[in-house]
C-alpha cells in the first residue's frame, strides 16, 4: 500500500509489522494521516485495530516498519523519543483508563506535572480550561468511581488534549457506552476534529464515519484491505460496505 | 480489693520502664519489615526470574513457621556456628524478617491487582517507567496493601511480647519479673494486657485515620 | 555437624510424638473457638445494642492483649484464682480457644454481611421465621465462605501453640528445647523444629484448600 507523502503530511506509518504471542497481528500496514485529517479504522473484532493504535503510540513496540512524524523517522530504540513521540500523539481508550484515585482535575494535570514538568498552579488552571471544553467544569472534583461512562471518557480526552498533542488516536472511544451517553462523547469528538485536530479512530458509530471521516481504512485480519472516503465505498460493493451492512 | 499502692508504686513504673523497650523493639521493626515487605513483594509480584523465586522461599519458610521458633533459631541457635547476637537485635532482626515476609504477601497482591489499563494510560501519556512506578501504581498499590499492612503492624506490637522468652526484658518480661516476686499474677497481666490494648487501640485508630485521608471514593471496589 | 545430625535423628520421634500433641492443642482450641466464635458472629450482626456491645468488648479484649500475655493471665493468675485445677494442656487450648472465639467472630461476620440482604428476605418470604433463614439459609452460606478465613486461622493457631511452651505443654516447642538445651544442638533442634511446623502449616492449608475445593458450588462467589 503506497501513500504519497506531501508537505501536509503530519504521520506516516510504513509497512508496520507486530509480531504477539507468535502471530502476526499487523502485517505490513502504512497509512497517512495529512494535518487535519479525520480517518476511521473499521474491520471486525479482532482483526488488529488496537493492536495497530498501540503501535503507532509505540506502547507496543513495532517489530518492522518506520514511523514518521512531521517528517522526522522516530528510533523505536531510544527511549527518550518513545517517551516524547507519546507526548505527541494523543490515546484514548475503549475503557477509559483513568487514574483510579485521582479526581478529575487530577488526572488531567498529572501527565502535565510529572511528564511536563509544569508547575502545580500552571497545570491545574490548563486542566480547568481542558475539562470546561469537555462540558465537565462541574466536575472538577469527582472521582472516576463517581462519573457516568460518557463523563470518564470526556476526562480522558480532556487528559490526551492538555498534552497538546499534534495527532489523537481513538480506539473506540464510545463502545463502552450506554446508547444514551454515546452522542455526548462523539460531538466532543466532531468540535475537536472541526477545530483542526488530526485524529485515527478505531470505531463503528456509523453515522458519524459517514458524516465526518475522510478515509475509511477497512482492517482485517491484520492488513488494510481497503481504503477510500466513506462515500466511494459505501457506494459500490466492497468489503466494507459489506460489514457495514451487517453492523447495522 | 483493689491495691492502688500496689500499682502506683511497684507495676507501673516497672512497666513504663518495659514499655519504652517495647517501643524500641517495634518501631524499627515496624519501618524495616515495611521496606522488605516493599522489596519482597514487588520481586514476588515480578514473577519472573530467580529473584523473584528467592522472594517467593523466604516468604513461605517466614509464613510457615512459628516466630517464636524463628526468635530462638537467631538467639540460641545461631551461637553454634559463632554467630552471637544480643538479646535486643536478635529480637529486632526476627521480628523484621517475620512482618517483612507477611507485608510482602499484601505488597504483592496490591500490585497485582492494579489493571493493565492504568499503566498503559500512563505510558501513553509519556511517563517513563520510573515515573509511572512513583505517581500512578505505588499511590494506588498502597491504598491497597494498607488495611493488610496496618494490620501486620498491629500483629508486630502484640508479637513484639515474645521478645521477653529470648530475655530481652520489656513489657511482658517486666510485668513476669513483677509478677514472680509477689506472686500477684492475675493483678500484674491484666495491668501488662492494659498496655498491649492501649497501644493497640491506638495504632488501630491511627491506620484508620490514614486510611480515611487516602479514601478515594469507589477505589478498589469496580472489578 | 555429624552429631548434630545424631541428636535430630535420634530425638526424632520424641519429637515428632510433641507434634501429636500440638495438633491436638490446635485442634482443640480451633473447635472450641468455633463455639465461642459463632454465636459471638450472629450477636455481632443480629444482637440488640447491649449484646453487641459485650461482644465487641470480648472481641476488642482477645484481639488485643498478646497470648503470651493471655497464657500468663489465664495460667498463673484467673485460674488459680477461681480455683480451677487444668492442666498446661488444657489452659493452652482454653486460652487458645478463647482468643480464638474472638478471631473467628470476625471471620464469620465478614461473612454474614457479605450475603446479600435478599437471601433473608426471600427465606422470610417463603414463611420462614428470622432463626430458620440464619439456621438454614444464611450459615450454609455463612461457613463455605468462611473457609478461607479458617484456613488462615489454622495457620496462626498453629504457630501461635508453640508460645505454650511456656507453661511446659508438652508440645513441639517444649520438647525441641528440652533436648537442644540438654545436647547443645540448639541451631540443628530448632532447624527441626521448624521444619515440622512448616510442614503441618502448609499442609493444612493445602488440606483446607481441597475441602474448600470440595464445597464449593459451582458460580458461587460472592
Ligand atoms: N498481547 C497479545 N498477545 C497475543 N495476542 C494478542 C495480544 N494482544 C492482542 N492479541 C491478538 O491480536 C489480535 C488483534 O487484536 P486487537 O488489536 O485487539 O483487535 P481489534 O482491536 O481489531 O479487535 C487478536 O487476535 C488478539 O487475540
Ligand atoms: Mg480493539
Amino acid at each position: 500500500m503506497d501513500y504519497k507523502s506531501n508537505n501536509n503530511t503530519l504521520l506516516e506509518i510504513r509497512n508496520l509489522t507486530k509480531v504477539l504471542g507468535g502471530r502476526e497481528i499487523i502485517k505490513d500496514v502504512s497509512l497517512s494521516l495529512d494535518k487535519g485529517d479525520l480517518k476511521v479504522l473499521i474491520g471486525p473484532s479482532g482483526g488488529g485495530k488496537s493492536t495497530l493504535l498501540q503501535c503507532i503510540n509505540l506502547l507496543h513496540i513495532p517489530d518492522k516498519g518506520q514511523i514518521i512524524l512531521n517528517g522526522k523517522e522516530v528510533s523505536f530504540k531510544k527511549k527518550k523519543e518513545i517517551l516524547a513521540l507519546r507526548q505527541q500523539i494523543g490515546m484514548i481508550f475503549q475503557d477509559f483508563n483513568l487514574f483510579d484515585h485521582l479526581t478529575a482535575i487530577d488526572n488531567v494535570a498529572i501527565a502535565l506535572r510529572k511528564v511536563k514538568k509544569l508547575p502545580k498552579k500552571k497545570a491545574f488552571e490548563r486542566a480547568e480550561i481542558e475539562l470546561a471544553r469537555v462540558g465537565l467544569s462541574d466536575k472538577l472534583h469527582a472521582y472516576p468511581a463517581e462519573l457516568s461512562g460518557g463523563q470518564k471518557q470526556r476526562v480522558s480526552i480532556a487528559r490526551a488534549l492538555a498534552m497538546d498533542p499534534v495527532v489523537l488516536l481513538l480506539d473506540e472511544p464510545t463502545s463502552a457506552l450506554d446508547p444514551e451517553l454515546i452522542m455526548e462523547v462523539l460531538s466532543v469528538i466532531k468540535n475537536l476534529s472541526e477545530s483542526g485536530m488530526t485524529m485515527l479512530m478505531a470505531t463503528h458509530q456509523m453515522s458519524f464515519v459517514k458524516n465526518i471521516a475522510k478515509e475509511i481504512l477497512f482492517m482485517e485480519n491484520g492488513m488494510i484491505i481497503e481504503h477510500d472516503t466513506p462515500k466511494r465505498l459505501l457506494s459500490k460493493k466492497s468489503r466494507t460496505l459489506d460489514f457495514c451492512s451487517k453492523l447495522a | 480489693m483493689f491495691d492502688t499502692s500496689f500499682y502506683i508504686n511497684q507495676v507501673i513504673p516497672a512497666l513504663n520502664k518495659g514499655l519504652l523497650v517495647s517501643l524500641s523493639l517495634i518501631f524499627p521493626s515496624a519501618i524495616c519489615g515495611l521496606i522488605i515487605g516493599v522489596i519482597i513483594g514487588t520481586l514476588r509480584a515480578n514473577g519472573k526470574g530467580i529473584f523473584s523465586k528467592i522472594a517467593a522461599g523466604y516468604a513461605t519458610i517466614f509464613r510457615g513457621t512459628p516466630l517464636v521458633v524463628q526468635l530462638f533459631i537467631l538467639y540460641f541457635g545461631l551461637p553454634n556456628i559463632g554467630i552471637y547476637l544480643s538479646p535486643y537485635l536478635a529480637a529486632t532482626l526476627g521480628f523484621t524478617l517475620c512482618s517483612g515476609a507477611y507485608h510482602s504477601e499484601y505488597i504483592r497482591g496490591a500490585l497485582l491487582s492494579i489493571k493493565k489499563g492504568q499503566i498503559l494510560a500512563a505510558q501513553a501519556l509519556g511517563f517513563s517507567q520510573w515515573s509511572s512506578l512513583v505517581n500512578i501504581i505505588l499511590p494506588q498499590a498502597m491504598r491497597r496493601a494498607l488495611p493488610g499492612c496496618g494490620n501486620e503492624i498491629i500483629y508486630l506490637i502484640k508479637y513484639s511480647s515474645l521478645a521477653y522468652i529470648i530475655t530481652c526484658i520489656e513489657l511482658t518480661g517486666e510485668g513476669k519479673i513483677i509478677a514472680t516476686k509477689t506472686f500477684r499474677f492475675t493483678e500484674v497481666f491484666l495491668a501488662v494486657g492494659l498496655y498491649y490494648l492501649i497501644m493497640v487501640t491506638l495504632a488501630g485508630w491511627f491506620l484508620k485515620w490514614i486510611e480515611k485521608k487516602l479514601y478515594v471514593p469507589g477505589f478498589g471496589k469496580n472489578r | 555437624m555429624l552429631h548434630s545430625l545424631e541428636v535430630v535423628i535420634s530425638s526424632l520421634p520424641y519429637v515428632l510424638g510433641g507434634a501429636v500433641n500440638t495438633v491436638a492443642i490446635v485442634v482443640g482450641a480451633m473447635a472450641f473457638g468455633f463455639f465461642i466464635g459463632l454465636p459471638l458472629s450472629l450477636v455481632q450482626v443480629y444482637g440488640n445494642n447491649i449484646l453487641k456491645f459485650i461482644a465487641n468488648i470480648y472481641v476488642w479484649f482477645f484481639r488485643g492483649v498478646p497470648v503470651l500475655v493471655l497464657l500468663f493471665l489465664f495460667y498463673f493468675g484467673l485460674f488459680t484464682l477461681i480455683d480451677l485445677n487444668i492442666s498446661a494442656f488444657w489452659s493452652a487450648v482454653l486460652v487458645l480457644g478463647l482468643r480464638g472465639g474472638a478471631y473467628q467472630s470476625q471471620i464469620f461476620r465478614g461473612s454474614i454481611q457479605s450475603i446479600p440482604e435478599g437471601q433473608l428476605k426471600a427465606a422470610k418470604a417463603l414463611g420462614m421465621t428470622d432463626v430458620q433463614g440464619i439456621l438454614y439459609i444464611i450459615l450454609p452460606q455463612v461457613i463455605r465462605i468462611s473457609l478461607p478465613g479458617w484456613s488462615n486461622e489454622y495457620s496462626i493457631v498453629l504457630k501461635d501453640s508453640a508460645i505454650a511452651f511456656v507453661l511446659g505443654t508438652s508440645e513441639i516447642m517444649s520438647r525441641t528445647h528440652f533436648v537442644a538445651s540438654r545436647t547443645y544442638e540448639q541451631l540443628a533442634m530448632y532447624l527441626c523444629a521448624g521444619v515440622i511446623y512448616f510442614i503441618l502449616t502448609w499442609a493444612g492449608v493445602y488440606l483446607l484448600k481441597q475441602i474448600e475445593n470440595k464445597l464449593k458450588i459451582p458460580g458461587y462467589t460472592i
